[in-house]
């Protein structure tokens, strides 16, 4: 199938997973994404200490997001290999990366040097905590931002302390807000010639993610959040919104009337919940109801008595258990990768469906510098 | 000097309703696209009822004005044929649409892609699903916690013997709005190309799952698949001791990856020989956590960050909202902004995250009341 993003050159400077996420999505569109590399180890997400699942020389999660792209490697402190990218840089239509303020420049390749090479350039870079103010060499590392930016309050019950979320929230949303403001930019210059710089930081992306309780804080006078006692799912919500525990495992239950889930549950004590209000002011009380009370029965009787009557719930599953459901497999969600080498691997496919097509690829990863010499002739060419 | 914002002169249509779709919409707009909400007349679209602390500006949720703001409002009974008319006059103006009916809705209404392809082919006509189109769970309701529960990530977060322990916001929902915009302009940039429009569809369940790439890449691949939470401090299930966070004298602090030597050496203690392998980070990940807990537990979190910042030690002192936001390394960011309602109220919020050439994108232009434009949009297409 034809892809939207055909023809488009990307040269990902960028390391870790902010800017790599966001030029593997590129990628799954339609893009040719070449992976600019030092001299060395290349990208430090290669042999990041992270996973301690090692997949053919380098670590799992450097698979997961470097798959489908190319790597070029070239020493950027050299006059000879600058002026190799320089002369990629020329046919490139995306360039992106995510530096520490001030190194891109240092590198030869910040957006002014960029844009004088290539005029109609977008150019795309990722900072921790943007380019001014007091934070702004501190290391624009998930976590960290995690804790900087209020996040940890969300998640969990009271008194559990801080919870980050499992995994790296904060460079995905920069790299998907990253890609949107790339695309808009591209768009732009298709229509109009007219490129430009689209820039993102990790703080302002993880800000932006939780722009509900930003806003409530904001509107309400600067309360402290107050997540539930138990069964905490969101602590701007009322009661039931939460996970409860069953006679074998949990349900979960979303936004729903809290008389009718007493009726539905044969509860009589959530009858006396009358007002919309008191479901968010009394959440704590009819949340311990609830628990009690689910206890008695299996989360698949619970959904057999919810589900007919629109209840909003679901089962919580492990990966094991989804992965057996035929509403998985339905999805094809697992794709199978080949590197070079032949070296096969499984992974997820881009989430994204045009005209009813799943974006899959078989390319894998690129080894370190895989493609330099063919990049090299593509250049001697012209 | 200040270039057009790149959507500017693109008309998006949205039928969608709640969050996900919704949180597509306003980044379009806020990169600067036209972006009319189509509602039913009345009550408008179910999420001006879905409130966060009860809290409402107006008849409408302060949650809808969040992510409704800089949008038009047009409404519609699209069960009515005179009004289904308009709609699918107004149509054939737009660029984009988007919508997150269940599968078999829009079929019923006769807005499929199959029909509206036919009028407008240049359209980039979007969906929004739960589950994906087919399968057994196809009908079922495409809620965030429910998706986040069934997606395996509810054992992503939390200790080891905490309950399944979901994020607590709406993270599936801003996901897969956030890649929907992603297919959206992809889209958008094929049709400069070709002149044909597409048909571009996620679901919340897939963008979930994609969330979750990297570890479940990792599963996928690993001999032994079995993974556990810390029992303490857990911040990701897959990444080995120090990650995690700390209680600290006074507050708590967060530690990212770094060899353990280096942590050891720069709190001034010596690193058990037991804890000297590289693979002891994943092993004895709970024992190494528990040793380096007792030791930051000895000062405040202000003094281990100097200190241990100094060193080219990763971490950060965990912030709430009012020290965030106070803070001079946020302030400088320019991250909030005020919007105001038709009728004058304020409403102090967040901005767009992207910047463009340089400038933050700011938009005062508040959430629509339900069919505020219907007049002015009748006039301004001719909708008869």
């Amino acid at each position: 199938m034809k892809r939207p993003l055909e023809d488009i050159l990307v040269l990902d400077f960028s390391q870790f997973l902010s800017g790599p996420s966001a030029s593997l999505r590129l990628a799954d569109l339609g893009a040719r994404v070449i992976k600019i590399e030092q001299p060395g180890s290349g990208d430090s997400c290669r042999a990041l200490y992270a996973s301690n699942v090692e997949m053919n020389g380098d670590s799992s999660i450097f698979h997961a997001i470097n798959r489908n792209k190319q790597s070029y490697q070239v020493n950027l402190k050299e006059g000879p290999g600058r002026e190799k990218v320089y002369r990629l840089i020329q046919k490139a239509d995306i360039v992106i990366h995510n530096f520490r303020p001030g190194v891109a420049e240092r590198l030869g390749i910040g957006y002014a040097q960029v844009k004088e090479i290539n005029p109609e350039v977008v150019y795309g870079e990722i900072s921790g905590y943007g380019k001014e103010g007091p934070w702004k060499n501190r290391p624009g590392q998930d976590l960290l931002v995690q804790a900087i930016s209020g996040l940890m309050q969300l998640s969990g019950n009271a008194g559990a302390g801080p919870v980050p979320m499992g995994l790296a929230v904060v460079d995905l949303l920069a790299g998907i807000h990253l890609s949107q403001g790339l695309l808009a930019c591209l768009y732009r210059k298709m229509r109009s010639g007219q490129g430009g710089l689209v820039e993102v930081s990790m703080l302002e992306s993880i800000s932006e993610f939780q722009f509900e309780s930003v806003t409530t804080y904001y509107q309400d006078g600067g309360q402290a959040l107050e997540r539930t006692k138990i069964s905490n799912a969101h602590p701007l919500l009322g009661a039931p919104y939460g996970l409860y525990q069953t006679a074998d495992g949990y349900l979960a239950l979303a936004m729903g009337s809290i008389p009718q889930l007493g009726a539905l549950l044969k509860c009589d004590d959530l009858l006396r919940f009358r007002t919309v209000d008191s479901w968010f002011d009394r959440r704590d009380e009819i949340k311990e109801i609830l628990k009690q009370h689910l206890l008695s029965a299996t989360t698949t009787a619970w959904l057999a008595v919810l589900e007919p009557a629109d209840i909003w719930c679901a089962d919580v599953l492990t990966w094991d258990r989804l992965f057996d459901h035929d509403a998985f497999k339905v999805l094809q969600m697992i794709q199978e990768v080949r590197m070079s080498d032949g070296y096969c691997f499984k992974t997820t496919r881009c989430p994204i469906r045009i005209n009813d097509q799943f974006l899959t690829s078989e390319l894998g990863t690129p080894k370190l510098g895989e493609h330099t010499t063919l990049i090299d002739q593509e250049l001697a060419m012209k | 000097m200040s270039k057009e914002l790149p959507l500017s002169g693109l008309l998006v249509l949205e039928f969608s309703q709640f969050m996900a779709g919704p949180s597509a919409g306003l980044k379009l707009a806020d990169l600067g696209a036209r972006v009319i909400k189509i509602e039913r007349p009345g009550s408008g679209e179910a999420g001006r009822k879905i409130a966060i602390k009860n809290m409402f500006i107006g008849e409408d949720s302060l949650v809808f004005h969040t992510i409704n703001r800089n949008k038009e409002s047009y409404t519609a009974n699209l069960k009515d044929p005179t009004d289904l008319q308009k709609v699918k006059q107004l149509i054939r103006h737009a660029d984009v649409m988007t919508h997150n009916f269940r599968p078999g809705v829009m079929e019923k209404l006769g807005l499929a892609y199959a029909a509206v392809r036919n009028i407008h082919p240049k359209l980039i006509y979007a969906d929004v699903l739960g589950y994906g189109k087919e399968g057994p769970w196809a009908n079922k309701p495409g809620q965030d916690l429910l998706i986040q529960s069934v997606s395996g990530l509810t054992y992503l977060t939390g200790n080891k013997d905490d309950a399944p322990t979901p994020m607590g916001l709406a993270a599936s929902d801003m996901f897969t709005g956030g890649h929907l915009v992603q297919g959206i302009l992809a889209a958008l940039i094929q049709r400069e190309k070709t002149g044909i429009g597409c048909q571009v569809s996620v679901s919340l369940l897939e963008s979930t799952l994609d969330m979750q790439f990297e570890a479940l890449t990792t599963y996928l691949n690993a001999e032994d698949q079995a993974f556990k939470r810390a029992v303490k401090g857990s911040a990701h299930p897959f990444l080995g001791a120090p990650y995690g966070v700390y209680k600290t004298k006074d507050g708590y602090l967060a530690i990212a990856m770094m060899p353990l030597v280096k942590l050891a050496t720069a709190l001034k203690v010596e690193l058990p020989s037991d804890f000297k392998a590289p693979s002891s980070r994943f092993e004895k990940r709970d024992g190494i956590m528990a040793f380096f807990q007792k030791i930051l537990l000895g000062e405040t979190s202000q003094s281990w960050q100097e200190k241990l910042e100094a060193q080219g030690i990763w971490c950060a002192e965990v912030l709430d909202y009012d020290r965030l936001l106070n803070y001079e390394g946020f302030k400088v960011l320019g991250m909030d902004q005020k919007v105001f309602t038709s009728d004058g109220t304020k409403i102090h919020t967040t901005r767009c995250p992207v910047r463009m050439d340089g400038e933050r994108i700011f938009s005062g232009k508040s959430a629509p009341k339900a069919g505020e434009h219907t007049r002015a949009i009748e006039k301004e297409f001719d909708l008869v």
